[in-house]
């Protein structure tokens, strides 16, 4: 699997929306007659997905919340797996 | 799974997918259709503001997929005021439509109220079955609809209800949907309640139409790749282990019937013993909470044997209420479909009934058509 540009800018993907849900406690996913209940991780990550920041500055930006440095492979990991099943996309 | 018998219901989460079915009415006469037989003796349907209020109480207790169907949900000139509250509640919307009665206007005006999503079903539209794919008015409809959903960037998502008289042109139908650009192509077998189980001997397919059905789709499959994403559902008839139906009756999945009768599934109307209550009369919140009717099926405490003690009773929940009442007369009865289930006779013998020469047309028993008249007609 190739590692993302770091400088690309991933974006949650067309027909998804990303929301908040009280009654669940946590992040979603929607789609198309389906859902997604996202991990706090994972939902840290899709929450700045917003097609703006870089996938370097979304890793620096984690890597600062959470006080905890060398989250890299981890995110990219986590945006490889979320573009193949289309949850997110790159923008360049 | 953790026990080793069934043991008492968890307090259920909350309604995430609501389905509102707006009307019976619909301009289409299909024979597969799983809405109540006897729907001409539904009461009124609700009016606008009593359906937004139903959005608003199961939006507060978490309900999030939002389903808007029928009948033809079109049908209904409120259609768009729905979609807009909706989705300024936080709903994301589904519209499951016919496509009939979908003009440029009226899609410009749902995708303004912000509608997320359609699911363009094809039906035959006419009463001449033999004439399925030739008819020159469906397709024309379909091609329009097809080109407006596309044109206002929708992905273009088919629904195909396949069954003995059509399940032979399953290419035809994928060349079709695949001229219109369909992205996502859902082949559904017809499940059998409502007016399909009423038609079920003319419409079960045999065993080698399923078959080279399949075959077919995985060739197209194959030349299409990731192009168009095609999911061929089987008849559950043909399986050895049910449906998990729902996903358990009363755990996720709320209806709300065009009169307003609050359902765990859009079939259960049926049921026998069971006093759906009305969002006229009830709130959601206790409709889902505390109504014997919602808790009835829900956990493992109502099962039979062979599923009070089976191993995968937490999987499949014993299959379908509905499809366990209409075969055995019990809906606590394991759902036939499940070869231990002591009635998989009656499913099995249905499908050896079907494995009749296909050419050969059955003229003992007329198709009925679902329509306003044999609705209303009192048996």
């Amino acid at each position: 699997m190739a590692d993302i540009d770091t400088a690309a800018r991933p974006a949650i993907g067309a027909g998804f929306r990303l929301q908040w849900e009280q009654a669940q406690q946590a992040h979603v996913l929607l789609y198309p007659e389906g859902m997604v209940r996202l991990s706090r991780s994972a939902a840290a990550i899709m929450t700045r997905c917003d097609g703006e920041r870089t996938v370097a500055g979304i890793v620096a930006d984690i890597e600062d919340a959470y006080a905890t440095p060398g989250l890299a492979a981890d995110v990219n990991a986590f945006i490889q797996l979320a573009l193949e099943r289309s949850w997110l996309e790159l923008r360049s | 799974m953790s026990t080793p018998v069934a043991g008492p219901a968890a307090p259920p989460g909350p309604p995430l997918w609501l389905l509102l079915e707006l009307t019976y009415r619909c301009p289409l006469h299909c024979v597969f259709c799983y809405n109540p037989t006897d729907f001409g003796n539904v009461g009124r349907e609700l009016e606008t503001q009593e359906w937004l209020r139903v959005l608003a109480e199961a939006r507060a207790l978490g309900s999030v997929q939002l389903g808007l169907s029928g009948g033809e949900p079109l049908v209904r000139d409120d259609l768009e005021t729905i979609v807009g509250a909706a989705c300024r509640l936080g709903f994301y919307t589904n519209l499951i439509t016919s496509g009939v009665g979908l003009t440029e206007p009226r899609l410009v005006a749902l995708r303004e109220a912000g509608l997320d999503h359609i699911q363009l079903s094809f039906q035959d539209s006419t009463r001449r079955m033999n004439d399925f794919l030739s008819s020159t008015r469906t397709f024309e409809l379909k091609s329009r609809v097809a080109a407006l959903i596309k044109k206002y960037r929708y992905p273009m998502v088919l629904n195909v209800v396949l069954h003995r008289l059509n399940i032979d042109h399953v290419e035809e139908i994928l060349g079709m949907a695949e001229r219109m650009g369909a992205e996502y192509v859902e082949l559904a077998n017809t499940q059998y309640y409502g007016w399909a189980w009423r038609n079920r001997e003319q419409l079960l397919p045999s065993r080698a139409q399923l078959q080279r059905a399949e075959e077919v789709t995985a060739r197209f499959r194959e030349r299409v790749g990731r192009s168009m994403r095609i999911f061929f559902v089987v008849p559950d008839y043909f399986e050895t282990r049910p449906k998990p139906c729902m996903s358990g009756l009363g755990r996720v999945f709320l209806s709300i019937a065009p009169d307003g009768v609050a359902l765990p599934c859009q079939a259960a109307r049926m049921l026998p013993d069971l006093a759906f209550p009305s969002v006229l009369e009830t709130s959601v919140r206790s409709i889902w909470y505390d109504s014997p009717a919602f808790s009835r099926y829900r956990g493992e405490e109502w099962m039979k044997e062979p599923c009070r003690s089976c191993p995968e009773r937490g999987r499949d929940f014993g299959g379908c209420r509905c499809q366990a009442y209409l075969l055995t007369g019990d809906p606590a009865n394991a759902d036939p479909v499940c070869e231990l289930s002591p009635h998989h006779h009656l499913v099995t013998a249905a499908v050896a009934r079907a494995q009749r020469d296909i050419a050969v047309p059955r003229v003992e028993k007329p198709l009925v058509f679902r329509d306003y008249r044999s609705a209303s007609a009192r048996e």
